[in-house]
């Protein structure tokens, strides 16, 4: 780091924390006011929004944890978004180690078919997704929400798995086939051990699209049982409308696994999101 | 946030070009007619795909497309034809012009605002500050936030009596809560509350961007004597256009599908006021059961996204895939 002693500069730096400061402030402020909302009461939170609840009260927080229905959202959306990226991830590397990998008639056609599937995002399949759904009885069970979600992750997992299966030269095929792999030898014991970085980013994309989806589960879930986290939120915001503390308290510890999950996986989701988008 | 990459993969025609990575080699050995093994796997490593993608992606868009055609409840099988009534009635409806124009509203905002400020900020983290890891972290952080914990958390911050937001605003010497209830603020309110979540990416994709231009071309420009401000105009920005047009068309497309947020923030109300195309089509669709007007409208939703996408590639992106841009872009 360079050290300038000049004070135009220092006062250029000073300017740059001082404007870091403050965008940092817009995003942690609404934050802190839930965090510590969470631990007022509601008649604290008009007299005193910002400042330290007096006296704490962890009723809020402590209700939630010891009540199942937070716990069974937290369930519902690890298990859900684990089995759809586990879909997703199988079903792609597979279709991307052929796209990549094979030549025959047809294959840029497929690929051009999968891409334009990256405009059709939920929103406006929804509705006959849900007709369809509907028609095959998957409607209040989760392969009704994991299928379609990992339907919709194939292009970006196929295009991103693609381009990282392409970059492996031949001549680690021509070796692996020298020494008796076949094709399935090849991808399951090779290109697939290779490839773990490339795995690894777009596992975590596809967790977190599944994590924060809320329309499909929205419309497939009657059944409480079955709700989401994002689904749990809105209904708790609706059925405790009157009382703001507790549902910033939810809104706290409903947000703590998806940071906690950033701050693992910073580094993969941050060079995902860049090098899809550099493609 | 996925479709610019196949975009700078794919030529103008939509087809992919070839690799010019080491990949390639290995591609173009096969190019002969695959043996019998070869068939079968590439028959058994395609099918999962092939039948999801079939299934739910592109079968549902086609019912869609023939739901439009009828009035239907979604109930039963359509019967009563209708033609291309579906679509006249949406462009009739004072509430469906609302959500094309509340569209072209928030695309135009954060064209000029989100956009703009994503790249400052971006230009910011790349200078030698002290603790700039930490305040791209922070930055970053709403963007892993579900839409509806977002939205939820800043109906709180603005709850009537409760919230600070609402707190600041009767400071200003605005109404209670008002920025959400008022027909003339709404659409702002939530502006900010999508551009709060979102700006994060779009300063990560600058941020990637920015640090892939050498040093040296920045250097050589102030030593040819350049100002900061010079150098960002005529060397930083043209190298960052591929990454500019990128974010235009996904702050555009995501834009057209916009519901989550507002589903939650205002329900598109007050009085339709800050109503989208996809909560237009959600009420209909799986309130009101008009499923044959809810599909028409998804049909002109996709068909936005779809005419704006071919349209942008075939003269904006197009730029990309020619000339000394694209050498750096292929480098990957």
């Amino acid at each position: 780091m360079t050290s300038p002693a000049n004070p135009a500069q220092r006062a250029r730096r000073l300017l740059l924390h001082l404007i870091s400061i403050a965008v940092g402030a817009l995003i942690v402020v609404p934050v802190w006011f839930g965090v510590i909302g969470g631990f007022k009461d509601n008649g604290q939170l008009s007299t005193n929004p910002l400042g330290l609840p007096d006296p704490w009260a962890p009723d809020n927080y402590l209700d939630i944890v010891t009540a199942g229905v937070f716990w069974r959202n937290v369930g519902n959306s690890v298990f859900i978004a684990v089995a759809s990226t586990f879909v997703v991830v199988a079903a792609a590397a597979m279709a991307a180690y052929v796209f990549a990998r094979f030549a025959f008639r047809g294959r840029e056609f497929l690929v051009t078919i999968f891409a334009i599937g990256l405009m059709f995002p939920f929103a406006v399949a929804i509705l006959p997704l849900f007709i369809l759904l509907r028609g095959m009885g998957l409607l209040d069970n989760p392969l009704g929400v994991i299928l379609p979600q990992a339907a919709f992750g194939l292009p970006i997992t196929i295009i991103i798995l693609r381009q990282f299966f392409r970059t492996i030269p031949g001549e680690v095929e021509e070796a692996a086939t020298l020494d008796g792999c076949g094709p399935f030898g090849f991808f399951w014991r090779v290109l697939l051990p290779m490839a773990r970085p490339a795995l690894a980013t777009v596992s975590v994309l596809a967790l977190v699209s599944s994590w924060n989806n809320f329309m499909l589960p929205l419309v497939v879930f009657t059944d409480q049982s079955w709700w989401t986290l994002p689904l749990g939120v809105q209904a708790f915001q609706g059925q405790y409308s009157d009382d703001t503390a507790k549902v910033l308290a939810y809104v706290v510890l409903s947000m703590i696994p998806a940071l906690g999950f950033y701050a693992i996986a910073e580094r993969q989701l941050i060079g995902g999101l860049s090098g899809s988008v550099k493609g | 946030m996925t479709t610019p990459s196949i975009l700078s993969n794919a030529g103008p025609g939509g087809r992919v070009t070839e690799p010019s990575g080491p990949g390639s080699g290995g591609v173009r050995r096969t190019g002969r007619r695959p043996r019998p093994g070869r068939r079968r796997a590439l028959a058994i490593f395609l099918t999962p795909s092939l039948l999801l993608f079939l299934l739910l992606v592109l079968a549902p868009i086609v019912v869609a497309s023939y739901a439009s055609l009828y009035k239907w409840n979604g109930f039963g099988l359509p019967e009563n034809f209708i033609g291309l009534d579906n679509y006249t009635r949406a462009f009739a409806d004072p509430v469906f012009r609302g959500d094309l124009w509340h569209g072209l509203v928030l695309i135009v905002l954060s064209l000029v605002v989100q956009l703009p400020v994503a790249m400052g900020l971006a230009m910011l983290l790349n200078q030698p500050l002290r603790g700039r890891a930490i305040y791209r972290v922070i930055f970053f952080a709403p963007y892993v936030l579900s839409e509806v914990t977002t939205a939820v958390l800043f109906n709180l911050v603005f709850s009537p009596n409760r919230g600070f937001g609402d707190a600041i605003s009767r400071f200003l010497g605005a109404d209670a809560g008002a920025v959400f209830a008022d027909p003339d603020t709404v659409l702002y309110a939530v502006f900010l509350v999508v551009s709060w979540k979102y700006f994060g990416l779009y300063m990560i994709l600058f941020l990637a961007a920015r640090q892939n231009i050498p040093k040296e071309l920045n250097e050589a420009a102030v030593t040819d004597g350049a100002s900061a401000w010079q150098a960002f105009r005529l060397v930083t920005l043209p190298l960052l256009g591929p990454t500019i047009r990128i974010s235009v068309f996904l702050s555009v497309i995501g834009t057209i599908q916009l519901f989550d947020m507002v589903w939650v923030l205002t329900g598109g109300g007050p009085i339709h006021a800050s109503e989208t195309m996809a909560v237009t089509m959600f009420q209909y669709g799986f309130r009101r059961f008009e499923v044959g007007y809810a599909s028409a409208i998804s049909i002109i939703m996709f068909l936005l996204s779809l005419v704006f996408a071919l349209i942008y590639q075939r003269i904006v992106l197009r730029r990309d895939t020619e000339g000394a841009l694209t050498v750096q872009g292929d480098q990957r």
